[in-house]
């Protein structure tokens, strides 16, 4: 089966001639992903798979300048967006269709949905959101590390000693104090991935649990992506 | 949109129509009348030339980022500078809008469904000046001289030729073609580019004071 676009794809982009396979990890900071998509990344290789793996704010092209802007946080909110999409792009062109091409596997850390959560939030307009990103390759398979917003401060705390700026949502101005402005700020973004999950299919994993049952469920649900895109092997 | 006390009026046109003098000469007027007045160009700021000049080198840029990161600058832009002065009652000049994008980016294959909502948040103009002229004309006005032509304003990254010259000519002829639909899209008011500078200045002042009052923009407090 072709791989689609949400929309149209991008220009020269021949839907056809990638064979690969991707694979979404999603979820807020400190749910598990990078240990999770670490320890696939080498169950696949194991099997003999070749594989990429590609996250949000590594473009060659505006990464760097991305980061700068948000320590700085002078950008509007539309800037920021825009400034994300074009960083998505540019992997999605230049890395993440390549090696979809070449047969990779390709794992994501995060893909559109968090950008598109995040925006709405902020007061991102949907229409003008959905068509911003309707170049974006659909993936086959999209996980969704579910983790209740205790278990995130928690971890958070134990892991850096420290809550983030963005990650607690202080640009939103919803309580001068940290703490409660992280729970209230996940609790939101909860609730935009909770739309996101029904109209973009996401696959629900309870992250609420050891890495070891976690990372069982997904090889599982790995393997049927397998199954059907590169069988017979 | 909501009413804003602002007008906004950009000046588009081939390279070498002569579009930029035209709108110099305008402010000129303006401030020279007591106006509140404003001006603004496209792709002026240092993000766009540090990811282009990146991604050239690189050969990184698609037509799609090519897009997105004129966008992202225009998008600050606008949201910084155009959008409160409007708001303040300025008269905001605009050296290239964002037809400028659906032109150049169309040419590139973007989807111009996709174009046009991209920059579906920027608010119309109330007066939009195409400078129209013959493509030959146009040309000649950039090439007598034998320019330091750039990579991407020759539309190098399409491969329409290797010679820089010849993918200029190629380019700006399919640049021409699409700022022709988007007049009648969008009612450009058409100046004929061809004629004498002083003469087209004077039918944009004509047309400017038929449109707007511009008595309304005089600075009340002496500066």
């Amino acid at each position: 089966m072709n791989k689609m676009c949400y929309g149209n794809p991008p220009p020269g982009v021949k839907l056809e001639n990638l064979r690969g396979a991707l694979m979404v990890i999603e979820g807020a900071d400190s749910s598990g992903r990078s240990t999770q998509i670490a320890e696939l990344s080498d169950w696949l290789e194991q099997k003999g798979y070749a594989v990429a793996r590609s996250g949000l704010t590594r473009s060659v092209l505006v990464g760097p300048d991305l980061d700068k802007a948000k320590e700085g946080n002078v950008l509007s909110p539309r800037t920021m967006s825009l400034f994300y999409a074009t960083d998505f792009y540019d992997q999605l062109e230049n890395s993440i269709i390549p090696a979809l091409r070449a047969g990779y596997i390709v794992l994501a850390d995060r893909y559109i949905f968090t950008l598109i959560a995040r925006d709405s939030i902020r007061g991102g307009n949907p229409a003008w959101l959905d068509s911003l990103y309707s170049q974006a390759v659909v993936p086959d398979a999209v996980f969704f590390l579910m983790t209740s917003t205790r278990n995130l401060m928690e971890r958070t705390l134990s892991t850096h000693y420290r809550l983030d700026y963005w990650e607690s949502g202080m640009d939103l101005g919803l309580s001068r104090d940290w703490y409660e402005s992280f729970i209230l700020y996940q609790r939101r973004l909860r609730t935009e991935y909770k739309k996101l999950q029904r109209r973009y299919a996401f696959e629900m994993i309870n992250a609420n649990r050891s890495v070891s049952a976690i990372q069982k469920e997904l090889r599982a649900r790995v393997d049927m992506v397998l199954e059907r895109i590169y069988r017979p092997v | 949109m909501e009413t804003i006390p602002g007008k906004l009026i950009a000046v588009e046109g081939l390279d070498g129509s002569g579009k930029s003098t035209q709108i110099h000469l305008l402010h000129q007027w303006l401030r020279g009348l007591g106006c509140k007045v404003f001006f603004s160009e496209w792709n002026s700021s240092e993000m766009v030339k540090g990811a282009t000049r990146k991604g050239k080198k690189k050969q990184l840029l698609t037509p799609t980022t090519f897009s997105l990161i004129h966008a992202t600058d225009f998008a600050d832009r606008y949201e910084r500078q155009i959008l409160p002065m409007l708001k303040g009652g300025y008269i905001v000049l605009c050296d290239r809008y964002m037809f400028t994008a659906f032109a150049r980016d169309g040419v590139r294959g973007c989807d111009p469904a996709w174009l046009r909502e991209l920059y579906g948040f920027v608010r119309q103009p109330d007066i939009t000046y195409y400078f129209r002229l013959p493509l030959e004309t146009a040309l000649g006005r950039i090439l007598e001289g034998r320019p330091q032509l750039k990579f991407f304003e020759a539309g190098m990254d399409i491969g329409l030729s290797p010679d820089i010259f010849e993918s200029f000519r190629l380019f700006q002829g399919k640049v021409k073609e699409q700022y022709d639909r988007l007049a009648d899209d969008y009612g450009f008011t058409i100046v004929d580019a061809t004629l004498p500078i002083p003469g087209q200045q004077a039918v944009v002042r004509r047309i400017f004071q038929e449109r707007i009052d511009v008595a309304r923009f005089r600075q009340r407090v002496q500066q």
